[in-house]
This record gives C-alpha cells, sequence and structure tokens, in this order.
C-alpha cells in the first residue's frame, strides 16, 4: 500500500536520493514540475516507461493536488 | 490521480512508493523550486494577507465584533480545526445580537480560491464578479489568508 506523504516528508525523502515522478500529462509538466522530477503521464505507467526507474529505491509520485 | 499512479507502481514491481497527495498546487504556493515555463511565477498563495480577523464557532459575536473593526476588513472568518474556513461574519451580522454564536450567525461555505492561481488568474476572476477580495484556501481548505483587488 502507498504512503500518503506531505512536503516535510518529501524534502526528506529527496534529500536521501528519491525519484520523483509528475504523472500529470507532459504540456502541464513542461509549464512547471518540482525541480529533479521526471514525467510519467499516468496513461503511460508501464513497465516499458517505468524501465528507467530503480525498483528497489523510494519513487514518489505526485499531481496537481488532491481532490 | 496520484494514487492510482502510486497503486499502478506498485503492481509493476516497485518496493516503496509514496503519493504526495497535496501535490505541485501545495509545493508551488511554498514557494519551493519548480522549472518549466511557468518557473519563477508568484502564486496568491505566496502574495495572501494574513491580517483578516477569524474566529471560532462558539464565540459571541460581540466579542468578534472588535478584532474585525481592527482589521482592514469589514468581517471576520469563521474558522475550526487547523484554521480550516466553515463560513463568514458579515457587517450585518456583526452589528446584530452580540450574545448569538458564531455558528449561527456565519454564511456557511464562503467562496474561497485556491492558493496556486496567478495573481492575473485571480484578477480576472474578480472582475468578472464584481467582487474587491478573495479568500485563499489551501486544497484542503486551511485558511491561507486574503487577497484583495487592489494588490493585485
Amino acid at each position: 500500500m502507498p504512503s500518503r506523504i506531505e512536503v516535510q516528508r518529501l524534502r526528506e525523502l529527496l534529500a536521501q536520493g528519491a525519484q520523483l515522478v509528475e504523472v500529470l500529462p507532459v504540456e502541464e509538466f513542461r509549464g512547471e514540475h518540482l525541480t529533479a522530477a521526471q514525467n510519467i503521464p499516468l496513461k503511460e505507467l508501464s513497465a516499458e516507461t517505468t524501465g528507467g526507474l530503480r525498483r528497489s529505491s523510494p519513487v514518489v509520485v505526485y499531481c496537481h493536488d488532491a481532490l | 490521480m496520484s494514487p492510482r499512479a502510486a497503486c499502478r507502481l506498485e503492481t509493476l514491481g516497485f518496493e516503496e512508493v509514496y503519493d504526495y497527495v497535496e501535490g505541485k498546487a501545495d509545493w508551488v504556493a511554498r514557494g519551493l523550486p519548480t522549472e518549466g515555463d511557468r518557473e519563477g511565477e508568484r502564486r496568491i498563495g505566496q502574495l495572501a494577507r494574513r491580517d483578516v480577523a477569524t474566529c471560532a464557532l462558539d464565540e459571541r459575536v460581540g466579542d468578534v465584533r472588535s478584532r474585525v473593526e481592527a482589521s482592514p476588513y469589514g468581517f471576520a472568518l469563521v474558522v475550526a480545526g487547523d484554521d480550516i474556513v466553515l463560513g463568514r461574519l458579515r457587517r450585518a451580522a456583526l452589528e446584530g445580537d452580540p450574545d448569538v454564536r458564531a455558528e449561527a450567525a456565519m454564511e456557511p461555505g464562503p467562496s474561497t480560491v485556491r492558493f496556486d492561481l496567478s495573481p492575473a488568474e485571480l484578477a480576472e476572476r474578480l472582475d468578472r464578479r464584481d467582487l474587491r477580495t478573495a479568500v485563499v484556501t489551501t486544497p484542503d481548505g486551511t485558511l491561507a489568508g486574503l487577497m484583495r483587488r487592489e494588490d493585485l
């Protein structure tokens, strides 16, 4: 079960080298994204598109907001 | 959207998956670093004024009145918990029976705007509805402050 985190925990994880993935469409990612994030839109999540991520290391996903 | 993405990553074999549920809106409004075409653009969450009077549900209207008079506005916001905005006490209510509780006198569910709007976006919204102020909240309804049209 994925853990829901808030900004403080996110910053800790990023400082420890966590991988950060924005799952919004590419247009929104190009407009603005968190520094160091990479973009894999939700509709494109697959074994192939996540092939560049380390499966044994923490990964954090985010979209626009909780709504 | 992100909960589904987090779940999908787990099904793909990722061992340690986290979901930053408040997302980009939260990050941006905190003024944390971003990249992209809108990088550096200011948001109303960073600009909102913190000088609006607030009160609890069970406070007497008469006790709230002095705080409103000391503020630049003619109203108070009724909040609960961690400053979740539940209502607004307008001038007419504040000038009424001083013994009435805020909960009974408030206008429930006042309109709010999200704190990651740009100043230009908010100005357009206010002008369209001929409003002079906007209550700014986080995505979970927590009061971030107030924006005045004249400050945009």
